[in-house]
Order: C-alpha cells, then structure tokens, then sequence
C-alpha cells in the first residue's frame, strides 16, 4: 500500500498560501502561523511512528521539550547562539535520548508500548519539574533569540516575526520533503510493512528492532526540530513543554488530520491549534474562555467516536481516484 | 525507629496503589480498554470526599457516599462511552479517555476551583502513637492501610473464591468463550468498570485527608499506576499487588535517600523490569 500523498499542483496551491500568508500583515495572526506549522513539524513526525509503523508512542513531547531546554540551557544570557551549532545539538540530544528510550520501550508492544512511553516522558518531566537543572518548575527564559549567519550575512532574523515564519515555513517543507522520501525509500517501505504485518517482515528475515528504532529515532530528532523552534518563538521554556498533555495534544492533532497521510500531520495541527484559539477566544466563546479545555475534551471524544480517519480520511477516496489517473503526479 | 516509619509509610502507600491498579488492570485484562481516565476517578473521589465532609461535617457519611457516587458515575460512563470502544484500537481509546480528563479536569476547576483544599482527619483518628521521643506515626495513617488491605482481602475472595470472580476470570482469559457459555458479558463489563473506578474513587477519598486534594491528582498517581501495571503484567492481581509494594518501597526509599529525584526511581525499576522481563512479572511469555 503506497501512502496517500498529496498531487502536485495540490501540494503547489498550499505552498503558495502558505507563502503569502505573512501578507495578512497583522503581527498576531503571523505568530500564529508559525506556531501551527511548528505543531505540524512536531505532528508530522510523530505520525511517522503512528501512522507509518504502528508504534503509538504516548510520550512524544519528551523529545519536543528536551530540545527546547537544550536551547535554553545552552543559549548565553546576553548575547545571541548560533542556530549552526545549538540545532544540531539540539536534535542531536533528542535523537540521542530516543535512543536510549527506544531501546527500553521498544521491547514492548501494544497497550504496554503506549504506557512505558507516557512513563519514560513522565520521567524526563519529573527530571526537570522537580530538580533545579532546567530552572524546576518555573523554567528558564530564553533572553536572546538564536542568530543564522551565513558567511557574515544574517538572511534571516528571528526576531522578527514575518522573517520567523519563513524559516519555520521552511523546515516545515524540508521536513515534510524528507519523509516522503524517506516513507518511498526501502527504509519507509519495510516500515509499512511492519506496520501491516510484523510477524511476516520478521520471517522474511527483517530486522524489526532495528527499523523501529531508526524510526524512533528519527521521529524523536524531528520533534527535536519543532521543539527548538518552539523555544525560539515563545523565548521561554517549562516543564510543561514536555507534559504527557502535551503528547496528548499531538496524538489528537495526528488523528484529527488522519494518520498515515502526511498532509493529515498538517491539517490536524492546523485545525487543533485554531479549533484552541476560537475555544479559549473570549470574544467568541465569552466567559466560557477559562474553560475551554470542558470544550476541547468534549470534541475529541465526539471526533473520535464519530470520525476516526480524521478530516484526511474525507478526501482519500478523491485522492485514490486522482492518483490512480494521474500515477505520474505523486511521485 | 526511623526506617520502620519509612516502611510503615512505604506499605500505606503501595497498597493505596493496589486499589488503583487492580481496577486498571482488571478492566485492562477482561474488556482490552485503556483507561487514562482512571486517575480521574481518583480525584473524583477524592473531591467528593472533600465536598460531602464539609457538607456533613462527618467524613465516615462522606466516604461511603462518595464511592457509591463514584461507582454510579463509572456506570454511566461505562453504558454511554466506553461500551462503544470495545472493538477499538488501543489508540482510539487512549484519546478518548484523554478527552475525558480533560473534561474532569474542567469540571473540578469550574465546581471548585483551582486551590488545594485539606480533609480534615475525624477526630476519633486525629493522634499520633509515640515511637521514640520525637518520633510518631498517624493513626490515621495506619487505618488506610488496615482499610486497604481490608479490600484487597476483599477483591481476593471475590475473584478467586466466588462465581462472580469465576466469570470475571473466564472474562479475562477468554471472551468469546465465556459468552458462549452464558455469562452475560455486557452487564459483567459494565459492573467490573464501575467497581474498577469505585475502587479509584474510594481510594481517592480515604487518601484524601493524607495527601490533601489539588488539581491534577488524579494524573500524577495514574501514571504511577501504569508503571505498576507494566511491572505487575497486564490483567494480573497477583502481578498488581507485586509491583505496587514495590513501587510504594522504590518511591519511599528515592525519598530518603534523595528526595528531588525520588520520582525517578520508580521509572529506573519499571526500566530494569523491561530488560529482565517485558511481558511483566506475573504474566509468562
């Protein structure tokens, strides 16, 4: 089963709007933005493991906040860090943590595997809420945003929000390129059918430890990706940024988009984080704003009961019709 | 002196986590449903506990009331939304009893607020026994471990002695066999997950005047919860029972030895328990 993806001049549409999204103007909506395609990196990539393996990973965020303290810890109080050398370090401890963790959880499988990855990330979260490392729980802040500097030249400053966005924007199509590369490559192909049937991939010979764990680590040094950018946007990082809520939060946006389909990952972090906002907008909802969560928590059971392929699944049967015309547009 | 406090302390709260696992294993091992929600029946108990004392001004009517309470808000739930998840992947009912905490969560904060509120211990239980010259230990304290174990004898006897526990069982092992044999399987899920969150609402309210009642209680001991069931097995008592006093001795010792990374503790035995064996200490490969 080749993965559901996007058509080009689809795929070419939602690029374009997304590009001239910062024309809107209004500095509010533009940080808006760059947070929803933040989230999508970070969704995108745990749906690499949901979607793609079947690995459920209920501890996803671990990964996500221990780049984002990376970069506050690392980050000199009055002066900018480079972005060349903190990033790499960031998804680098992120991966490396993944690792460690994956070795553990991934002795397991099914309902077991969604538990001990909660109670890993739960532990990573104890680790930072209880002890003084990363500032407990009140965090740390993040004075100075990263630089990018290319041969002297500064193309893009972050502290700037249209100039932000763009460079989210761009990790986001890197990101999202390189697993649709990765999920056609024989690496994505041998994941899926680990994902239809392990005990067969496993009697043809397939190291199933190890292409889960590549997985995992990838998955793990992707969210590294969105958490550091979460950092940079929000200057400020607690525990909370690694909170099972948090994973939670992600699995929904996977499932609220539909799983399996990368450009679910996106469309489900872009409709939780508005579905967010207009919930807890006190200019829609009213005083009901506090407590937009009764809302929230109410929804999710309602979509999942009643729709559980996601807003993705409602164009699959269009989009099976288009590639079976069109088999040159999707790859 | 110091360290049978210590232990004394160790055992309340090992089998305050037995209650709390042997629901969540149970309804885990006989309807295949994770239950996030699980922690929240906690604080459910736990705040009504807070709420009826103060209404009644007696804590013996507010326990009581309060797990009954619990048991017929399990049931509803059981009857409207978690029946309809039985034949769903494990993914589907971990979001929607996701979703469900976060409508517990709301409601607390909107029926009470969001500040932590002491249970006052009735007075009949309200001293301390001497041990040495300024060391004691609560009575109170020794009355939720008399009472715990109590019910753990309790859930004993019914699983491994009765014919209700005896279909429970065959529920657990196998499910489409025990229906052809005449147990009525819905009405059995339902009563085993409304007793499951009974537990948890009981063991929310008698630790309520111990540990006090605050936001988010109920999601710190579930993760717990779900160490002790990995460790214990899945759908194992015996397993539950294990793994909790292992885990109440494992947070204990973590907090005399080093109280900031005593909540790690508990992870390190779950991970050295992953090596050894996944499948979980009870249960065979």
């Amino acid at each position: 089963m080749i993965p559901i993806t996007l058509p080009r001049p689809l795929l070419f549409i939602a690029l374009v709007l997304l590009a001239l999204f910062p024309l809107t103007g209004s500095t509010f909506y533009i940080q808006l933005g760059a947070k929803i395609l933040i989230m999508a990196i970070f969704a995108l990539s745990l749906d690499l493991l949901v979607g793609h393996t079947g690995l459920v990973s209920f501890g996803h965020a671990a990964y996500f906040g221990l780049a984002a303290y990376t970069l506050a810890l690392i980050s000199p109080k009055y002066e900018a860090a480079t972005v060349w050398l903190t990033l790499p370090l960031a998804m680098g401890i992120a991966a490396f943590a993944a690792l460690v963790i994956g070795f553990f959880v991934l002795r397991t499988t099914g309902v077991y595997f969604i538990m001990v990855t909660l109670a890993f990330a739960q532990m990573l979260y104890s680790v930072f809420h209880d002890t003084p490392l990363g500032g407990g729980s009140d965090g740390i802040y993040i004075y100075v945003r990263p630089e990018l500097t290319i041969a002297g030249l500064k193309p893009l400053d972050l502290e700037s929000p249209v100039q932000f966005y763009y460079l989210v924007l761009i990790f986001l199509i890197v990101v999202y390129g390189l697993l649709k590369r990765l999920l056609h490559a024989p690496f994505g192909r041998a994941l899926a059918g680990i994902h239809l049937n392990e005990q067969r991939m496993r009697s043809i010979g397939f190291p199933i430890f190890g292409y889960k764990l590549g997985a995992f680590v990838i998955a793990g040094a992707l969210a590294g990706i969105a958490g550091y950018l979460a950092a940079c946007q929000f200057g400020f990082v607690n525990p909370d940024i690694l909170a099972w809520q948090q994973s939670g939060t992600v699995l929904m946006m996977v499932i609220l988009g539909g799983m399996g389909r990368l450009h679910g990952a996106v469309l489900g972090a872009l409709t939780y984080v508005l579905l967010q906002e207009i919930l807890s907008a006190p200019a829609i909802v009213g005083a009901f704003a506090t407590h937009w969560q009764l809302a929230m928590g109410s929804l999710i059971v309602v979509i999942v009961l009643m729709f559980p392929r996601g807003i993705g699944g409602i164009f699959d049967v269009a989009l099976r019709r288009y590639s079976y015309r069109h088999p040159n547009a999707i790859q | 002196m110091f360290y049978l406090i210590q232990l004394l302390n160790a055992v309340q709260y090992g089998l305050l986590l037995f209650l709390l696992s042997s629901g969540l294993t149970l309804i885990f091992g006989i309807m295949g449903v994770i239950n996030l929600a699980h922690g929240s029946f906690y604080m459910v108990g736990a705040y009504l506990a807070y709420w009826l004392a103060k209404l009644t001004g007696n804590l013996w009517l507010a326990i009581p009331i309060g797990t009954v309470i619990t048991l017929g808000i399990g049931g509803l739930l059981e009857t409207t939304i978690i029946s309809r998840l039985y034949r769903r992947d494990h993914l589907y009912q971990v979001l929607i009893t996701f979703g469900l905490i976060l409508i517990f969560e709301e409601l607390r904060s909107i029926l009470f607020g969001n500040d932590v509120h002491g249970v006052t211990i009735p007075p009949a239980l309200n001293y301390s026994i001497p041990l040495t010259d300024t060391l004691s230990y609560p009575v109170y304290r020794l009355f939720v471990t008399g009472v715990c174990l109590v019910i753990a004898a309790l859930l004993y006897w019914v699983i491994y002695k009765t014919r209700i526990g005896m279909m429970i069982r065959a529920g657990n092992s196998n499910r489409e066999m025990a229906a052809s044999l005449g147990v009525n399987v819905p009405l059995l899920f339902a009563w085993v997950f409304a007793v499951g969150t009974a537990l948890a609402g009981f063991a929310g309210a008698v630790a309520a005047p111990i540990s006090s009642v605050f936001p988010g209680m109920g999601n710190q001991i579930l993760i717990i919860c779900f160490v002790v069931v990995v460790i214990g097995g899945i759908g194992s008592i015996n397993g539950a029972m294990i793994a909790s006093l292992a885990i109440g001795l494992a947070d204990t010792l973590g907090k005399v030895i080093a109280a900031e990374y005593s909540a790690i503790a508990v992870y390190l035995v779950m991970a050295l328990i992953l090596l050894w064996r996944p499948q979980g200490i009870a249960n065979r490969a």
